[in-house]
Order: structure tokens, then C-alpha cells, then sequence
């Protein structure tokens, strides 16, 4: 019992004054919003709760693009000033945050939050306030545009699910050279049914054909009938949208049936389990799309790289990039509207952002406000990732 | 497509109907085991199965057990654990309504799904490749050599299984307490220990299920019970439940179609096609393939 006692005394101290510690930031923040020489970036971040890690990777991400902004010498001669706001990884308090950036601190605009739920919450809130709001890492495509119609001050910062079945069917085009891909996706899933979709359009495009598509249910364990089926058809190549939990059985099994065609999939393979399960020596000839890989040996990527673990003394992952590619979107934009603009303008320059250098190459915005920007594809060798190609469309 | 390459998709899928059926079937055998004598629809018998493929990855993996040593530890383990889920569980609910041990057995079969998620987190594990993958070709026809291990272990298993109830003692009761469990008692038989043999026997046979399909998909978690388990059920009932030949037939037989269905129809069919059967067997013949229709004494 004492021990107890004094464990949670421990503890209350510890929470105190970690409080009073935070009291004196936020005290500090504020005196810099009040300060007309800067511009007060609000961060909305999933700071604590369960996906706390996306939040603070990202929002590590943004930091290293504003301190290299001010290093430069700032924008239209002032300095970006980012003010932090946990919004505990709950959609409810990220309208909370967002509500206390813009009305306490002011800001010209909001980076983040990092999932689709919290951005949700938070976009009615900014969209009355007129203060854009860029999410680095939100991928659901509702997002920016609701029912045909694009909302005015939303943007993101990364691709849109779908975006990687056009990547992937451009590159069994160019780089595989194949005409005829069987497709097996996950039926249960709409990341993969949107994928199947538009991989499938762009390659009819391209005067590529499915000669069979077929799918299966999360959880499924035996893929064997159904791709004895596709392997009647002769695919040159599978496209297998998915997580790597199916996928990697899949492979294994596709292999098994003596299929040794390439495989093509997505960023949801992205995981070790998908070499411990599937195996190293069936995943050979196997590639999937993403968004970064610190293997990318593009020059951006590698100062990007080069840079971040400078500053954080680690490897940084594909949410740090996306945070410091907003921040640099945010900064490019802020030139443009020049000193002075509302939130209007600089939403307007938000959105004719064009060929703007970011890390992971070029960034363009497209009239949904979904950005144009690199995918890279990743070649499975003896059970390690390697850098294939760059895809740009 | 000509008619030679869709024979040899035929029997391709044949095998694969087949491969996946003789797992449906093991399980199936432990859920009319247990319906036979409690007239129990034991739903954690796929968690019991979870279990199995548990105790076969810690046995290859932290005890470096080679093949059969696993199956057997994994099998007495399971064994263990039925016999415990049905003393703490069902033996108090003995004289219940039927209903209320039904909900019971939907409880426990959480508690296994979400404890083992507590012990074992939900990550997917990966079962060690504790014998060799080879593959064969017949022609254009492929068969794995972990295929065959499940067909044979299966086949083993149901024999074994077959001598016990028909040629030993514990058998016999098994068969007298479900033929008439009060005329069984009658005739001094102890219910409460044929009824945990019972539970034993079908435990070890989902075990070894488990077992069977963690080697051979190479992966396992705490949910993977629950879709075979439902197949399961629905190969007993098409094979009639309370039969043992009719498990296992039903198991099979559900394989297959699921097979043909995805090969022939489309893959999204397959589940459809598997409920479907269970709904026209409970509709035509509910005893199923193997069961006489008996009219119940009034």
C-alpha cells in the first residue's frame, strides 16, 4: 500500500508539472503570434491518444520545413512561427483545437490533423473561420470534395488511394510491358476496390486487358481456387490490391501453383510480415507502390533524408515527409499571396500551386485539390525492399 | 477454353476442394461429436481449433518440436482445454434450456478469441516451415506436398477416430449416451466422464486442424477460428449432425463446391454458395446427407 502511495504521488507531481511546463510553452507561443513579424502556422496534431505516432511524425516533419524556411530567411521577409495543438487522436477535440488555433492564436492557415476522421471534424470549423487547412496524410477522398463539389479551403498534401492504381497500371505498361493482368482484390474493402477500379480504367487505357479479375474477403486463408482460375486465363502479370496479411498468403500460393508471372500491388503490402509469411523466395519478381522509401536515391529524397535525421538524429518515415511537404506547399503559397492576403487568397494560392519542389519530387496541385506528385515503385529482392523506379504522370 | 484445359482446371480444383475440405472436416467431426452427445452446438469449437494452432506454434517455435511431436503436444493441449471449458462451462448448465448453454458456448468462444488477443496480441504470427514445401507436377496438374501431409493426417486421424468409437469401451458408452443418455445412466455408465472424453476427443481433432492450417497457410491469429468454425458447422449439418461419416463427408464435400464455385462462378460467390447449401439441406433434408428423418416420440 505505501508503495502504492508513493508511486501516485510520484505521479501527480510528475502530471502537475508537466501542466505548469506546458502553461509556460503555450505562454511563450502566444507572445510570438502577438509578434507582426511572423506568420503563426497552426498545428493540429495527434499529439497523445492511439495514433499518436502519425501526429508526431508528421508534425516532426512540418517543424524541419519551417526551421529551413526561416533559415532561408523567412517569408516575405517574416518568420513562420508554428504553434502546436493536440487534438488526442478524437475527431470531437480536433474541431477543439483547430477552434482555439484560429480564434487564440490566430494563424493565416492549419497544418494537419493526420487522419481522415479528426480532418473531418475539423473542416467545418475552418471553413466558416476561411482559414485553409492543408492535412499532410489524410487519405480518404472525401476530404477535399463532397459531393462533386471541392471545398474551398481543404488541401492535402498526399495521393489519394486511387491514385496508386493509375501508378501501378502505367508502370505493368511502360516498365513490365504487359498487356493481359489478371486482378485478384479484396472484396471486404474499398481501399481495394478503388484501387481494382481505376487500375483496371488505366490500363483499358493503354490498350491493356483484364483477362480476369477475382476477388477474396479480409481474413481469407485458401486463395488457391481462385487463382487456379486466373492462372487458366494466362495473366503476364496479377495485380493484387491488399493488405499484406492476404497478400502475403496469396504469393506464397500463387507460387506454389507453379504461377511465377510478377506480382503487382500496393502500399498495404508494406510490412515485414509480408516476407515472414509469404516467404523471400516467392516474393521475387514482386513490386508494389508508395509514397517513400528511404532507399529512393532521387537527390530530394536524400537531402530530404539527409536533413531529417540532422535534426532528429533518425530515419524519418513517409509521415514525416508528407508533414514537411505540406509545410513547404504552406510557405510557397504564403509568397505568392504575398503579405497581407486573407484566407481566401491564400487558399486560392494553395491551389495554383504548380511544379513547387517538395521531397518527394514535384508537386502540383490537381481541381479536386488532390496534389499530382511522384510514386515510387518498390521491387521485392530476396525478401528486401528495394528502389525500382520513379513513376510521375 | 477447349475441353482439356478445363478438365485439368477441373481436377485442379478438385484438388484444392479437396485439400481445404479434409480441414473442414476435422473440425466438423468435433462439433457432431459433441452435438451427438449433448445435443450442444458447441460454437467455441472454432476458438478450440485457434487454440490448437497456438499450441502448435509455441511447440515448434519456443520447444523446437519437429512435426508430429507438435501435433500431438497441440492435440493434448487442446484436449486439456476442452475438457476444462466443459467442466467449468457446460457441466454446470447440464439441466438448463438449450438456449442458454447455446449462449454460453458464444461466450466462451469471445473469452478464447479475445483472451488469446490479450496473451498473444492480434498481430498475425508466423507458423515455422517445419517441413519442406515440395511440389509436385502431374502434367499440368500441381499438388503441394503439405496438401498431401493434410489429406493423410486427416485421413489417419478419422481412422483413429473410428476405431475408438466403434471398438472401444469409451466408444461404446459414447454411442449408448447418445443413443439414450438416461437409458446410458441407467445402465451405470458415467455420463459426466464420457461426456469429457467427449469434449477431449473432438478438441484434439480441431487441434490438430489448427495445426495443419498454420503449417500450411504459414500464418495464424486469434480470430482464425472463426470462419472455419462456421464452416464447420454448416459440413456437419450438410453431412447430418451427430453422424460421424457425415463430417466427414460434408467436410469434404464443402470444400470442393467452394472450390468449383470460385473456379467456375466467381470467387465472390464462394461464401454465398456455402450458406446456400445450408439453407437448402435445412429446407430439403434436415438430417442432413447421412441422417435418417426420425419422427420425435410425443
Amino acid at each position: 500500500m505505501k508503495k502504492w502511495k508513493k508511486f501516485t504521488s510520484a505521479c501527480l507531481v510528475a502530471a502537475l508539472s508537466a501542466t505548469l511546463l506546458a502553461g509556460c510553452g503555450g505562454e511563450k507561443k502566444e507572445q510570438a503570434a502577438a509578434n507582426s513579424n511572423s506568420y503563426v502556422i497552426g498545428a493540429s496534431f495527434e499529439l497523445t491518444g492511439n495514433v499518436a505516432n502519425y501526429g508526431k511524425s508528421t508534425l516532426s516533419g512540418l517543424k524541419l520545413a519551417v526551421d529551413q524556411v526561416n533559415k532561408a530567411g523567412g517569408v516575405n521577409g517574416k518568420q513562420l512561427v508554428v504553434v502546436e495543438s493536440d487534438n488526442k487522436s478524437e475527431p470531437a477535440e480536433s474541431g477543439n483545437s483547430v477552434t482555439k488555433l484560429i480564434t487564440q492564436d490566430k494563424v493565416v492557415a492549419v497544418v494537419g490533423p493526420a487522419t481522415s476522421g479528426c480532418v473531418f471534424a475539423a473542416t467545418p470549423v475552418v471553413t466558416s473561420n476561411k482559414v485553409p487547412l492543408i492535412a499532410p496524410c489524410a487519405t480518404a477522398p472525401a476530404i477535399t470534395v463532397d459531393n462533386g463539389q471541392v471545398k474551398e479551403f481543404i488541401f492535402r498534401a498526399c495521393f489519394i488511394d486511387p491514385f496508386q492504381g493509375r501508378v501501378m497500371a502505367e508502370f505493368a505498361d511502360k516498365t513490365l510491358g504487359v498487356k493481359n493482368v489478371a486482378i485478384l482484390h479484396d472484396a471486404s474493402s474499398d481501399y481495394s476496390k478503388g484501387l481494382a477500379e481505376v487500375f483496371e480504367k488505366t490500363l483499358n487505357e493503354k490498350g491493356g486487358k483484364v483477362v480476369a479479375k477475382e476477388a477474396f474477403l479480409a481474413k481469407d486463408i485458401d486463395f488457391k481456387a481462385a487463382l487456379t482460375k486466373i492462372k487458366a486465363a494466362n495473366p503476364e502479370a496479377i495485380y493484387i490490391p491488399g493488405y499484406y496479411e492476404e497478400v502475403a498468403k496469396i504469393v506464397k500460393q500463387t507460387r506454389e501453383l507453379g504461377l511465377n508471372v510478377p506480382l503487382i500491388g500496393c502500399d498495404g503490402w508494406d510490412s515485414p510480415k509480408l516476407v515472414e509469411i509469404a516467404g523471400p523466395e516467392a516474393l521475387n519478381n514482386t513490386y508494389f507502390s508508395s509514397a517513400f522509401s528511404v532507399q529512393d536515391k532521387t537527390e530530394s529524397v536524400q537531402k530530404f533524408i539527409a536533413d531529417y535525421k540532422a535534426m532528429y538524429q533518425k530515419d524519418p518515415d513517409i509521415f514525416c515527409m508528407q508533414g514537411y511537404n505540406a509545410g513547404l506547399v504552406l510557405a510557397d503559397a504564403l509568397k505568392r499571396a504575398g503579405d497581407g492576403a486573407d484566407g481566401t487568397k491564400l487558399a486560392a494560392a494553395i491551389a495554383a500551386t504548380k511544379d513547387l519542389p517538395v521531397a518527394s519530387g514535384k508537386l502540383t496541385y490537381d481541381k479536386d485539390h488532390n496534389p499530382i506528385i511522384a510514386a515510387i515503385i518498390i521491387e521485392m529482392k530476396d525478401g528486401v525492399q528495394s528502389f525500382k523506379e520513379k513513376i510521375a504522370l | 477454353m477447349d475441353m482439356g484445359s478445363l478438365l485439368h482446371q477441373f481436377l485442379q480444383q478438385l484438388i484444392n476442394g479437396i485439400s481445404l475440405g479434409s480441414i473442414y472436416a476435422l473440425i466438423a467431426l468435433g462439433y457432431t461429436m459433441i452435438y451427438g452427445i449433448l445435443k450442444l452446438i458447441n460454437f467455441a469449437h472454432g476458438d478450440i481449433y485457434m487454440l490448437g494452432a497456438y499450441f502448435g506454434f509455441v511447440a515448434t517455435t519456443m520447444l523446437g518440436f519437429s512435426f508430429v511431436p507438435a501435433i500431438i503436444f497441440a492435440m493434448v493441449g487442446a484436449a486439456i482445454a476442452g475438457i476444462i471449458i466443459e467442466r467449468i462451462a457446460y457441466r454446470p448448465m447440464r439441466n438448463a434450456p438449450r438456449i442458454a448453454i447455446l449462449i454460453t458456448a458464444i461466450g466462451v468462444s469471445f473469452l478464447l478469441e479475445y483472451g488469446m488477443m490479450l496473451i498473444a496480441t492480434p498481430q498475425p504470427r508466423t507458423f515455422p516451415a517445419v517441413f519442406a514445401a515440395d511440389v509436385y507436377h502431374f502434367g499440368p496438374l500441381v499438388v503441394n506436398s503439405q496438401q498431401i501431409v493434410i489429406l493423410v493426417s486427416a485421413i489417419i486421424l478419422m481412422a483413429i477416430l473410428t476405431y475408438i468409437v466403434q471398438y472401444t469401451k469409451i466408444g461404446k458408452a459414447m454411442r449408448a449416451v447418445s443413443f439414450d443418455t438416461d437409458a446410458a445412466r441407467l445402465m451405470g455408465i458415467n455420463i459426466d466422464r464420457v461426456i469429457s472424453a467427449t469434449f477431449a476427443l473432438g478438441s484434439a481433432l480441431a487441434a490438430a486442424g489448427g495445426v495443419l492450417v498454420g503449417i500450411y497457410y504459414n500464418s495464424i491469429d486469434p480470430l482464425m477460428g472463426m470462419v472455419p468454425g462456421i464452416k464447420a458447422f454448416v459440413a456437419a449439418v450438410l453431412g447430418g449432425i451427430g453422424i460421424i461419416p457425415g463430417a466427414m463427408v460434408g467436410g469434404i464435400i464443402l470444400g470442393v463446391v467452394e472450390a468449383m464455385v470460385s473456379g467456375f462462378i466467381s470467387s465472390t460467390f464462394r461464401d454465398a454458395a456455402a450458406f446456400g447449401i445450408l439453407i437448402i439441406i435445412l429446407l430439403y433434408k434436415p438430417a442432413g446427407i447421412f441422417g435418417k428423418n426420425v419422427r420425435e416420440k410425443v
